[in-house]
């Protein structure tokens, strides 16, 4: 028998986990921290806030690949693709602010930009075009730079070359608890991203903060138990790492695609839109690589320009400082046809996310 | 074998220039597809200059689309079935039985003469069905690259014996879904896109004159809407803004195929936000809400309808949908076209 893919989404067993925050309600405010765009549309497409004890706060941190990038990465986008090149990356960077320009903005104006799905494609469109430089502008957290380091590795065409702004989130969520006035209480720590890392890998950070750390799923009920064992975590006064996606993390994650990186990618310090350089949590491609480096054959540099327009709060939404309905410009002058700040532009920024599937109303 | 010239296998310019060729063309391919096709006086078979009707008591209702939809044949209908259907449609949810249709077809060099019969005649099947005249057209021909194939324009007719508006809802008025919504652009992403999966997902396009005619017999019917773009979503928030009103919605009582509900979640893309073409949305008074399903659910295309929500006092202009898990949010209003998400 085929198991019901829609089982995860039981309004009994849910309605049981409603119970049971009931009796975890902690008796003073908690901050619970996200780090993934797919956990805060799980959270909000199927208004799990309005599920949880009052005083229990979710909020979605640096979890989203394309708001973070920095304007002097995308900069140095631009500037090869307006050296000719063929720009390849994913459809939601098109319209993410530059210092000057956004890439769709780049491509009006007579840029071969192409949004594609994978770095295959990427790879796919430089077999096609041999006479031209392709680019693949990789970004992304530890879940699609594999994808990425297997094709560096398996001897790409003399044309294809790689723009690298992948991102780590084990030292984003140490930066994070390090912050003044972000007072977290808990993460909830992303499943995807777990299956390449594995659930050890945030044992450093629970014991260093003194936090618990659970691995979550992204069905309702995946979520809702991942949310339960952290209040059960905060009520006992635990600070363990656990895992709630046992379907699909292991402890040690994935090790074929970890060494996939590692001989892909050195780790560097990287700049985070609206939050600053973290140390060690970006990925450069290897010396053995060079040649593949989009950065060294077209000597670009970027600089960072004006990340966050004035009076948008994207800089405190993506430290999980602040929630989408704390910004002025939310829903107002900022939209997903017209976003000001990153977090609009991604389909998995809060903002844009928040906007879409109708945020957190007071119901 | 000889090949035929170019101008009887597809459509050139001259076809559009009011000549002997463009005379052929309506008098051999296009006017004998129609056999109902005068609702009055002067009917298109005079190829007179307009068309005189004469029309039955009630209140005339008017309306008129254009046509364009990616692939122009799509599992479940083509160009020409959603022509009349999008347009008899919007006629039935004003609380109109449709009676006169006028077509016009816009049509890029080139096009292949055997997919205009082709089209024409799946929407000559819609009007002969629904008993329907064609009772004037237009024929025009473009360049090659001035459009992508082929554009449908109707306007159609019909007369109400009371008009039903998007602005008539009240609290407590129980709203009803006549059957699965999302099933019209899901089968069309599904056609269009080589995701690689094999998908047996078929457009919902219909008439829905014949449910909402039971509907209105019945009677308690405040407001009506056909959920085609922006889908079910666009439809309730248009319903709420206009009326003032509130409307919760209960999430499983929404009726929604597992094949749709696959490609939703693997797309990301709600299926609330997605066209359908053969769907009604009705707000019923709520002591005639139970006798208005019945009468909808005894009719074949309405078997999977409905009531999925009710009009509230609260929450004015917005939509509330209480999700499958117990959870509260608002259904928002869609924004443009849904997009695959990135990892």
């Amino acid at each position: 028998m085929t198991p019901d893919p829609f089982a995860l989404r039981d309004p009994k067993l849910a309605s049981k986990f409603a119970r049971l925050f009931s009796r975890l309600a902690p008796d003073r405010p908690v901050k619970i921290v996200h780090v993934c765009g797919t956990h805060e549309i799980a959270v909000t497409q199927h208004g799990l806030r309005s599920l949880l004890p009052e005083p229990v706060e979710v909020l979605e941190g640096p979890g989203c690949p394309v708001c973070v990038t920095s304007t002097a990465d995308l900069d140095c986008a631009l500037k090869i693709a307006e050296k000719g090149a063929i720009l390849c990356t994913f459809g939601d960077m098109l319209r993410v602010p530059g210092t000057e320009l956004s890439l769709a903005e780049a491509k009006a104006q007579g840029a071969d930009v192409r949004t594609v799905l994978s770095a295959e494609a990427a790879v796919e469109i430089a077999r096609r075009n041999p006479g031209r430089e392709v680019v693949f502008f990789a970004v992304g957290f530890e879940t699609t730079a594999p994808g990425t380091a297997a094709v560096l590795l398996d001897s790409p065409p003399q044309n294809f070359s790689v723009l690298a702004s992948h991102k780590l989130i084990p030292p984003a969520l140490e930066a994070l608890m390090a912050l003044p006035e972000v007072d977290i209480d808990a993460f909830l720590a992303p499943g995807h991203v777990s299956t390449i890392i594995g659930s050890d890998a945030y044992r450093p950070i629970a014991e260093r903060f003194q936090v618990p750390v659970v691995v979550g799923g992204f069905e309702p009920l995946d979520v809702l138990y991942a949310l339960a064992l952290i209040l059960r975590q905060l009520r006992e006064g635990r600070a363990e790492v656990e895992n709630a996606y046992v379907r699909a993390v292991l402890p040690q994650g994935n090790t074929r695609a970890q060494e996939l990186l590692a001989r892909a990618f050195r780790t560097v310090d990287a700049h985070w839109r609206g939050i600053g350089v973290i140390p060690g949590s970006g990925l450069a491609l290897r010396g053995e690589l060079a040649r593949c480096d989009a950065q060294e054959r077209f000597g670009v540099e970027g600089e960072l320009g004006e990340e966050i327009a004035p009076g948008c709060r994207c800089a405190d939404i993506l430290v999980a400082r602040a929630l989408p309905s704390d910004c002025p410009l939310f829903g107002t002058a900022c939209t997903p046809l017209s976003p000001v700040g990153a977090c609009m532009v991604g389909s998995e920024g809060a903002c844009n996310v928040w906007y879409r599937y109708g945020g957190r109303p007071q119901l | 074998m000889s090949r035929r010239p170019l101008s009887e296998e597809a459509i050139t310019s001259l076809h559009g220039a009011g000549g002997e060729l463009m005379g052929r063309l309506l008098s051999e391919r296009i006017l004998p597809k129609f056999e109902l096709n005068s609702a009055g006086p002067v009917g298109l078979a005079a190829l007179d200059d307009g068309a005189a009707l004469e029309l039955p008591p009630g209140v005339p209702i008017i309306t008129t689309d254009s046509h364009v939809v990616k692939p122009i044949f799509f599992p479940g209908g083509d160009i020409g079935k959603l022509a009349a259907c999008g347009t008899l449609n919007d006629l039935a949810v004003m609380g109109a039985r449709p009676l006169a249709l006028t077509l016009a077809l816009i049509i890029e060099e080139g096009f292949p003469l055997e997919d205009l019969e082709r089209i024409l005649t799946s929407l000559a099947k819609v009007l002969a069905e629904q008993s329907v005249a064609l009772v004037a057209g237009d024929t025009k021909v473009m360049g090659k690259g001035e459009l992508d194939g082929i554009v449908v324009n109707t306007s159609g007719i019909g007369v109400a014996r009371e008009v039903i508006t998007d602005a008539g809802l009240s609290p407590g008025d129980a709203v009803i879904v006549t059957g699965p919504v999302g099933d019209h652009g899901f089968a069309l992403l599904a056609a269009r896109e080589d995701f690689g999966l094999d998908s047996d997902l078929v457009s919902d396009v219909a008439v829905i004159w014949p449910l909402v005619e039971v509907a209105l017999e019945v009677g308690g019917v405040t407001a009506m809407k056909d959920p085609t773009r922006g889908g079910l979503a666009a439809a309730l928030n248009e319903l709420a803004r206009k009326s003032g009103v509130g409307i919760v919605i209960q999430e499983e009582r929404i009726p929604v195929r597992p094949g749709v509900r696959g490609l939703a979640e693997l797309l990301g893309i709600s299926p609330y936000q997605v066209a359908c073409e053969g769907r009604a949305v009705l707000a019923v008074r709520e002591d005639k809400a139970e006798q208005v399903l019945a009468a909808i659910r005894g009719h074949p295309l309405g078997r999977e309808a409905a009531i999925i929500g009710r009009a509230v006092e609260k929450y004015p202009g917005k939509v509330v949908l209480d999700t499958g898990v117990g959870g509260r949010r608002f259904l928002e209003m869609p924004l443009g076209d849904p997009v695959p998400r990135i990892c």
